[in-house]
C-alpha cells in the first residue's frame, strides 16, 4: 500500500514538473527520449509508451520494415545532408493540455486587437467590411464544437477515445507504401490532430491547432487525421508564422483527410521552420462525390521543404484545389507543388502556385495532374507564377500531366517575373524606400493566398513578409 | 516659397543625348505648360525630375527649395515635395489603392520622425473618402488593386488621387490627357484645379492644347529637340493650336 501512495506522489510531482517546464522548448524538458537512430526497439518503445493497441504496433512495425527497405527518392533535391542516425525518433513532450485562453501565445492574441489589417481595411474603406470580433474565447469555442458533435483531439487521444473510427480511416489515404518518408512517419508518428466532423455539420470557425495548445510541442513526425462526414464543412489551420526554432533538424509529417460526399474542407498551413530544418511532408485528401477539398499552403522557413499536397478525386463531381506560396531565401530550397489525381468523371481541380526567391534561394514547382481512363469531363487548370528578387535566385517548374482520356480540359500557365524597375520607380516616386517598395510588390504578389487565410494569420503573414524583406536591399 | 529651378539640363539615355540644355524655373502657385511634338524629350524631362535610374544627367542642375535634387533618390525627391503623375501608371497587382496610399503617407511621416506611429486608420479613411469625393470617385476604388485592370481614365484619376493625398509642392503632369475621353479629361482637370493654389506649382506636359482649355497655364513653353525654344503666356498655346508645330520647326530646327 505504502508503495502505491508513493507512486501517486511521484506522479503528482511529475505533473507539476510537466506544467512548470511544459512551455519551453529545451531538450531537458522531456520526460522520455529514445536513443538516437532508429531500430525496431525504438518503434516498439514508442508504441508501448503511448499504450497503443496491438494493431497500431503492427502497423508501425510494418511501416518500419518498409522504410528500412525502401531506397531514398532520387528524383528531387538531394537529401544527402540528413544524418538519419543522429535523429531522436521519439521525444515524449511533457505537455499537459491546459485549456486556457491565458496560454494562447501573446503574439496570436495581440493580433486580435491589432488594427492596420490590409484586408480588413480594404473592406472597411469599400464600405462592406465588418468589425473584427475579438471576443473569441477559447473555451466557448471548444464547448460550441462539442455541442455540434465535432471531435477535435490530439491524435493520441483520438486513437484512445474513438478506436473504431480511427482504425477505419487511419492509413487509408496515405498507405505505408506511399513513399519512404510516409513509411517513416507511419513507424514513429507522434503528435498531431484527430478531427471528426459529423454529417451535415458546418464548423463555422477555423479549427486552429493552437486551440489544442500542445502544438508548441508538435513533434517532428506529426500525424493528423481529419474526417469530414457527408455534407459537413470545416477549415483547419495548422502552423504559426512565428519562426519555430528547433534542435530537431528533420520534420516529416503525414496529413490524411477524408472528405465524404457533398462535404467541404480546407486545410491551411503556414510553415516557418528555422532554416536548419529538412521538412518532408506528405499531405493528401481523398475527395468523394460532389465534395471539395482545398489546400492553402504557405512555406517560408526550413532549409529544404519537399511538399506536394494532393487530392485524390475519387467520385464524380469531386473538386480539388491547391493554393500555395513558397518563399526561398538565402540557402533555402522550396520544392513544392501539388498532385491532382482524377479517378472519376466530371472531377475538377485547380492549382495556383506562387514562389518568391531571394538572395540565391531556390523555389521549384513540382506538380502532377493525372486523369485516369474513363474520367470523362475532367477539368483542370494549373497556374505557376514565380517572382525573382535578384539575379542570384532561381526558380524551376517541373509540371507533369498524364492524361488517359480524351474528353478533358486541361490548362497550364507558367510565368517568371522579376520585381520590375518600373514598379520600383513608380512606388519610390511616391516616397516609399526601395525596401518598402520591394516589400509592397512581394505582398501584392502573394495577396491572392493571404486573403484566403483567417484574418489573424493574414496579418501575421504580411508582417512576416516584411521581416523577410528587411535588409534585403543592399 | 518653394522653387524648382532647372539649369542647362543635359540628359542622356544609353549615351544618346535627349535633353540638350533645358532651363526652366517654376514657383509655387504657378502653372506652367510644356508643349512640343513627340520625341522632343518632354517625358525625359518628367522622368529626370523624378530621378528615374535610366536617365543620366550629364550636365546642368536641378535645384528644389535650394537643394540639389540630383543627389536625391526618387523617394527622397517625393518626400521633398516633388510629384510626378505618370503618363503610363504602373500596375501593382495585389496592392490596394488604400493600402498603397497609407503606406506612402506613413513612409513619409516616418522619414520625418522615425518614432511616428503612422496616420490613425479612422483619420486616413476620412481623408481618403474626402479626396475621392472631390475627384468624384466611387469609394470602392480604394479597395481595388493599384492600376491593375484600370481603364485609361481610372489610371489618370488614380494619379490625381495620389497627388491629392500626398500634397506635393511641385506636381509634374506627364501627358495626363493622353487616353482620356472628354468627360474624363474634364474630371481630371477639375481635380487638378481643385488642388492648385498658392501652395502648388504645376508643370503640365502635353502634346495637345485641349488640356489647357481646362487647366489654365500662366506660362507656356514650347520644347523642341531637347530644349525650350519659345516661352509665353496662355495665348502661345492657342497659337500652336491654330498653327501647329511646323512654324516652330522651321524657325529653330537646323536644316538636315
Amino acid at each position: 500500500m505504502a508503495e502505491e501512495i508513493k507512486t501517486d506522489d511521484n506522479k503528482i510531482l511529475e505533473e507539476i514538473g510537466d506544467y512548470k517546464y511544459g512551455f519551453h522548448d529545451r531538450d531537458d524538458n522531456y520526460v522520455f527520449k529514445s536513443e538516437r537512430g532508429l531500430s525496431r526497439e525504438v518503434v516498439e518503445n514508442i508504441s508501448r509508451m503511448k499504450g497503443e493497441p496491438q494493431w497500431m504496433l503492427d502497423f508501425r512495425l510494418k511501416a518500419y520494415e518498409h522504410y528500412i527497405n525502401r531506397p531514398m527518392p532520387n528524383w528531387g533535391p538531394t537529401l544527402d545532408e540528413i544524418d538519419f542516425d543522429n535523429i531522436f525518433y521519439y521525444v515524449k513532450p511533457t505537455e499537459k493540455s491546459e485549456k486556457n485562453w491565458d496560454n494562447v501565445p501573446d503574439d496570436i492574441k495581440n493580433t486580435f486587437n491589432k488594427l492596420g489589417i490590409p484586408e480588413a481595411e480594404q473592406k472597411f474603406l469599400a464600405g462592406v467590411g465588418a468589425q473584427y470580433e475579438s471576443e473569441m474565447v477559447y473555451h466557448s469555442i471548444l464547448e460550441h464544437l462539442e455541442k455540434q458533435g465535432v471531435v477535435f483531439l490530439s491524435i493520441e487521444d483520438g486513437l484512445k477515445q474513438y478506436p473504431d473510427l480511427f482504425k477505419e480511416y487511419f492509413g487509408t489515404v496515405i498507405p505505408i507504401e506511399d513513399n519512404k518518408f510516409a513509411a517513416l512517419n507511419s513507424a514513429v508518428w507522434s503528435g498531431g490532430s484527430f478531427v471528426y466532423v459529423p454529417k451535415g455539420v458546418t464548423v463555422d470557425l477555423p479549427l486552429q491547432a493552437y486551440f489544442r495548445l500542445n502544438t508548441a510541442n508538435v513533434g517532428q513526425f506529426e500525424r493528423t487525421l481529419i474526417i469530414v462526414d457527408e455534407g459537413a464543412s470545416v477549415h483547419y489551420v495548422e502552423g504559426c508564422t512565428a519562426p519555430q526554432y528547433t534542435t530537431n533538424s528533420f520534420h516529416s509529417g503525414v496529413i490524411e483527410i477524408i472528405v465524404k460526399k457533398g462535404a467541404r474542407s480546407r486545410y491551411s498551413t503556414i510553415q516557418n521552420w528555422s532554416t536548419n530544418v529538412f521538412n518532408l511532408v506528405t499531405q493528401r485528401a481523398k475527395v468523394f462525390a460532389n465534395a471539395s477539398h482545398e489546400w492553402v499552403d504557405a512555406n517560408l522557413g526550413s532549409k529544404l521543404t519537399m511538399k506536394y499536397p494532393s487530392c485524390y478525386l475519387m467520385e464524380s463531381g469531386a473538386h480539388g484545389e491547391m493554393l500555395s506560396m513558397a518563399f526561398a531565401g538565402p540557402g533555402q530550397t522550396q520544392d513544392a507543388g501539388s498532385k491532382m489525381m482524377h479517378f472519376a468523371p466530371n472531377t475538377t481541380s485547380k492549382i495556383v502556385s506562387k514562389s518568391i526567391s531571394k538572395g540565391g534561394g531556390r523555389a521549384s514547382y513540382r506538380g502532377m495532374v493525372k486523369v485516369y481512363k474513363g474520367s470523362k469531363g475532367v477539368k483542370s487548370n494549373v497556374v505557376c507564377d514565380a517572382l525573382l528578387l535578384d539575379p542570384k535566385s532561381r526558380s524551376d517548374t517541373y509540371p507533369t500531366i498524364e492524361i488517359d482520356e480524351d474528353d478533358v480540359t486541361i490548362g497550364h500557365e507558367a510565368s517568371v517575373s522579376k520585381v520590375g524597375e518600373e514598379q520600383l520607380f513608380y512606388l519610390m516616386s511616391r516616397g516609399l524606400s526601395e525596401e518598402e517598395a520591394t516589400t509592397m510588390v512581394v505582398s501584392g504578389f502573394i495577396e491572392p493566398l493571404v486573403k484566403e487565410l483567417p484574418m489573424e494569420y493574414a496579418v501575421e503573414m504580411n508582417r512576416l513578409i516584411q521581416l523577410q524583406m528587411e535588409g534585403s536591399i543592399g | 516659397m518653394s522653387q524648382l529651378e532647372i539649369k542647362n539640363l543635359h540628359v542622356s539615355i544609353e549615351d544618346k543625348e535627349i535633353l540638350k540644355g533645358l532651363s526652366l524655373t517654376i514657383n509655387q502657385g504657378e502653372i506652367h505648360a510644356i508643349m512640343g511634338p513627340n520625341g522632343t524629350g518632354k517625358s525625359t524631362l518628367a522622368y529626370t525630375l523624378m530621378g528615374h535610374p535610366n536617365y543620366t544627367v550629364t550636365k546642368g542642375e536641378i535645384i528644389f527649395k535650394g537643394k540639389n535634387v540630383l543627389e536625391l533618390e526618387p523617394d527622397e525627391r517625393s518626400r521633398a515635395g516633388i510629384f510626378l503623375a505618370f503618363q503610363y501608371p504602373v500596375a501593382i497587382p495585389g496592392v490596394t489603392v488604400a493600402n498603397f496610399l497609407r503606406t506612402a503617407i506613413n513612409s513619409r511621416r516616418r522619414a520625418e520622425n522615425p518614432e511616428d506611429k503612422g496616420m490613425p486608420i479612422p483619420e486616413f479613411r476620412k481623408m481618403l473618402k474626402e479626396k475621392m469625393d472631390t475627384l468624384k470617385m466611387d469609394h470602392n476604388f480604394a479597395g481595388r488593386y493599384l492600376n491593375d485592370g484600370f481603364s485609361g481614365g481610372e489610371k489618370k484619376r488614380a494619379e490625381i488621387l495620389q497627388m491629392a493625398t500626398l500634397k506635393p509642392e511641385i506636381a509634374i503632369l506627364d501627358e495626363t490627357d493622353s487616353g482620356l475621353d472628354i468627360d474624363a479629361l474634364r474630371i481630371v482637370s477639375e481635380g487638378v484645379n481643385a488642388l492648385s493654389g498658392p501652395d502648388l506649382g504645376v508643370l503640365v506636359i502635353t502634346h495637345y492644347q485641349r488640356l489647357l482649355n481646362y487647366i489654365k497655364p500662366n506660362f507656356v513653353h514650347i520644347m523642341l529637340d531637347g530644349r525650350i525654344v519659345e516661352s509665353g503666356g496662355a495665348d502661345l498655346a492657342l497659337h500652336l493650336e491654330e498653327q501647329g508645330y511646323d512654324w516652330v520647326r522651321e524657325k529653330y530646327e537646323e536644316p538636315a
